[in-house]
């Protein structure tokens, strides 16, 4: 926890070349402005907290100052308001940042383990109740 | 002098653990040996000399001993006292120091005190003791010498990182260390009754303080370590499952299955074989976790540790005690009899399906947290987040939590579901009634919805085993469970309560107009720039109105300190009975305004007072538990003494 907090501030500072640069411009407009419609604005409050803020480490783009989440954030909301589909932004963001920047792994070649095992967990959680049970119920 | 008096204290103990290991592993074979007798004396010297070690290290901190490599690496002649004594562990080397300190103590505490076990097995609880600590010794004598001199002195200490010098940070590493430590202690009785075969109730009455005490210290470390996130952050998250975050859920997750496995062995002499598990692999946990934070693995304030020597030496350490273990208990497990049995619906079954339960959570956090480093080594980058922790850990928690609040009102060894269907019925209709109210209040996620059920079904359930007794003569530990299972249902309740309810506003304000967010009218009255010791900032002064009730002052900043340099918010916070108001404020926004970040969140802090209450539990099955075992010790001893007198009296 300490180190989100060094992180938060190491994005604020860690960048210090490449924001003084963006610093000089404004943030994005609506990086840190809601949209009007309380719906959309909840929307993309959902898929920002499930993205990676790219230049922190573990915090989503809607808990960070990094002025690349910034813009991120910015993107999200501007393309829920113009109708977009959270997936279809998430997809978006993907095929540009690569999987890392989804906080929501999805079943592929890579991240298959991630699902088969809860799986079998589950399966090996009843099977040993079962097993346990069984035998006392005799 | 000091330095040196304080090295040379470290390789006695050193030395010490050796003898102690293998005076201990000697009189495996040979009881009577005359070096039996030396395991217990050299635990006890063991612990005080690296005691003493300690000390010297604190005293090189407080003087400033510049010419000791690590205090003028980390300290400065013009830090505050506080800030230069717990700057002693606010470094690798004076970590790793600390946590042998902690180790040796527990290890002469056993030596001193513990009677209850056969002698053998004691000798080999000492020895796995001092098998664990002699590793960490060799890890800081021959790779993280605390104590090393400088061939000249420097002219001023490097000073500590401003961040670390917080008064949370003095203490969270003491506090996360002694409940690793405690479990180190645990791991030790395992493997000790594992060698000779003998588990029963004595050991786990034996193991169980040290559970219990590991896990009140995880506990407090935790829920301090979340609010500190919390406040410190400024965007109102509370946990984020960061590796570090997970590294000390794990050991509380394994500790957790632990301390009821070991009541179910204490109290009814089953679940022999799984307890002496689940000791092997709490304490594994904790080796993890300090492999995550400390080897450099992970990129953190944590990982003081960058060197990769240092890395793969707590790496090796990991592997040979959890291997070693897991090799020890796969050859012995054997001839550990499983104990006791008992039919499904039975306290043992529901303690049973918490522990499976807890188990399965325990791997799903363990596998999202390694998965991504496992990637990583193949040059796959995947991020594995709150979106898939909290769905598929639920599959689990959520039988685990129902099961929960009806468990502690069945009876051990064999009851019937119909003797408590009364109470069952309470609960189940309070958790559907529950439900049916949050469904029509509106639109939450479904986790919310059903945590806050639950968390109300749970409250509820919790003070059932209260139920017809006469309240004074419940016994304290009794009151420790349902203190603790009451505090989990706060705190689950904050933590749905946070997710569901919680309001945000983002808005660019003038001086002296409001924005408004949840019941609260918030106003900017003026901005102004302050300057601290070491900082400067921008300063705005809110005034928030409740309802048009009360009115709450806030003052937050965005830092800017200077050496080195670095730009921190500083959020405030107004609290309430039934939640919290939290406001930051940011960037100019351009024509004369200035952006407001405000959340209301209500009952956010039943989270933390949630795991206040959880630790209060714990502390009070400790007193109680504690308290059983010294009636118990006097009974034995007057029994002896009665035994003695009638004895002498009897004609030869």
């Amino acid at each position: 926890m300490t180190r989100a907090v060094i992180i938060a501030i190491a994005c604020l500072l860690g960048l210090a070349s490449i924001a003084s640069a963006q610093q000089s411009l404004p943030p994005a407009p609506l990086a840190y402005e809601q949209l009007q419609d309380p719906a959309q604005e909840a929307a993309a409050q959902d898929l920002m907290q499930t993205l990676r803020c790219l230049k922190c480490q573990s915090q989503s783009i809607a808990d960070s100052d990094a002025p690349m989440a910034g813009d991120m954030r910015h993107q999200v909301r501007s393309r829920i308001a113009a109708g977009e589909e959270p997936e279809a932004i998430r997809a978006w963001l993907v095929e540009r940042y690569g999987d890392y920047v989804s906080y929501a792994p999805t079943v592929s070649e890579t991240t298959w383990p991630l699902f088969a095992i809860p799986l079998m967990l589950l399966v090996i959680a009843l099977f040993v109740l079962r097993g346990r049970f069984r035998r006392e119920a005799k | 002098m000091i330095a040196e008096l304080g090295l040379a204290a470290l390789w006695l103990a050193a030395a010490l653990a050796a003898l102690q290991l293998i005076a201990g592993a000697l009189s495996q074979r040979d009881e009577s040996g005359e070096l039996a007798s030396l395991a217990r004396p050299a635990a006890i010297m063991q612990g005080l000399l690296a005691g003493f070690a300690f000390i010297m290290l604190l005293w090189l901190f407080a003087v400033t001993d510049l010419s000791v490599k690590l205090v003028a690496d980390n300290s400065h002649s013009a830090k505050p006292m506080i800030f230069k004594l717990a700057g002693t562990w606010g470094n690798h080397e004076g970590s790793m120091l600390l946590w042998v300190t902690v180790m040796a103590l527990a290890g002469s505490l056993i030596a001193l005190l513990e009677r209850r076990l056969p002698e053998r097995t004691m000798q080999a609880t000492l020895a796995a003791q001092a098998f664990v600590g002699l590793g960490f010794y060799a890890f800081l004598l021959l790779s993280s010498n605390p104590f090393e001199r400088l061939p000249e002195p420097a002219l001023e200490g490097a000073g500590l990182n401003p961040l670390l010098q917080d008064i949370g940070l003095a203490f969270h590493p003491p506090t996360l260390y002694f409940g690793y430590v405690g479990l180190s202690v645990a791991f030790s009785f395992a493997v000790g009754a594992l060698l000779t075969g003998r588990v029963g109730p004595d050991f786990a009455r034996a193991m169980r303080p040290w559970v219990l005490g590991a896990w009140i210290f995880l506990t407090l470390g935790i829920t301090a370590g979340s609010y500190w996130a919390y406040y410190e952050l400024g965007w109102g998250g509370w946990w984020f499952w960061d590796p570090v975050e997970n590294a000390s859920l794990m050991p509380w997750l394994a500790a957790t299955a632990l301390l009821h496995s070991v009541s179910v062995l204490a109290a009814r002499d089953a679940l022999r074989a799984w307890t002496i598990m689940l000791g092997v692999v709490a304490f594994s946990m904790s080796m993890l976790g300090t492999f995550l934070v400390r080897s450099g693995i992970l990129t953190s304030v944590h990982a003081f540790a960058v060197d990769p020597e240092r890395g793969t030496f707590i790496l090796a350490l990991l592997i040979l005690y959890v291997g070693g273990a897991l090799l020890l208990f796969g050859l012995k497990a054997g001839s550990v009899a499983e104990g006791e049995r008992f039919s499904v619906t039975s306290r043992e079954g529901a303690l049973v399906f918490n522990n499976v339960m807890l188990s399965a959570i325990l791997g799903i956090v363990l596998l999202g947290t390694l998965y991504p480093l496992l990637t990583e080594a193949f040059d796959v980058r995947v991020s594995v987040g709150p979106p898939y922790f909290n769905p598929v850990g639920a599959i689990f928690t959520i039988p685990m939590l129902i099961v929960m609040a009806i468990g502690p009102l069945l009876r051990w060894k064999g009851d019937s579901i119909r003797r408590i269907k009364l109470p069952l019925a309470i609960v189940a209709a309070i958790m559907a009634a529950a439900l049916l109210l949050v469904i029509v209040m509106g639109d939450y996620s479904i986790l919310a919805m059903l945590g806050l059920a639950i968390a109300i079904g749970l409250a509820v359930g919790s003070f059932m085993p209260l139920r017809g007794r006469n309240l004074r003569r419940v016994p304290i530990a009794t009151w420790g469970m349902v203190v603790a299972h009451f505090g989990l249902a706060v705190a689950l309740f904050g933590m749905a309560s946070e997710s569901a309810f919680s309001e945000e506003r983002l808005a660019a304000v003038e001086i002296g107009q409001s924005a408004q967010v949840g019941p609260w009218t918030v106003t900017l009255d003026q901005v102004k720039p302050v300057a601290g010791p070491n900082w400067t900032a921008i300063q705005g002064d809110l005034s928030a109105k409740y309802e048009g009730g009360e009115t709450a002052i806030l003052k937050p900043q965005t830092r800017n300190f200077w050496a080195p340099e670095q730009e921190t918010t500083e959020s405030t916070l107004a609290t309430r009975w039934n939640g919290q108001l939290y406001a930051v404020i940011g960037n100019e926004a351009g024509q004369g305004r200035w952006q407001l970040r405000l959340w209301w969140k209500p009952f956010v802090t039943f989270i933390w007072y949630g795991g206040i209450l959880v630790a209060l539990g714990g502390l009070l099955a400790l007193i109680g538990r504690l308290r059983g075992d010294l009636k118990r010790r006097h009974a034995k001893a007057r029994l002896e003494e009665q035994a003695r007198y009638r004895d002498e009296e009897a004609p030869v």
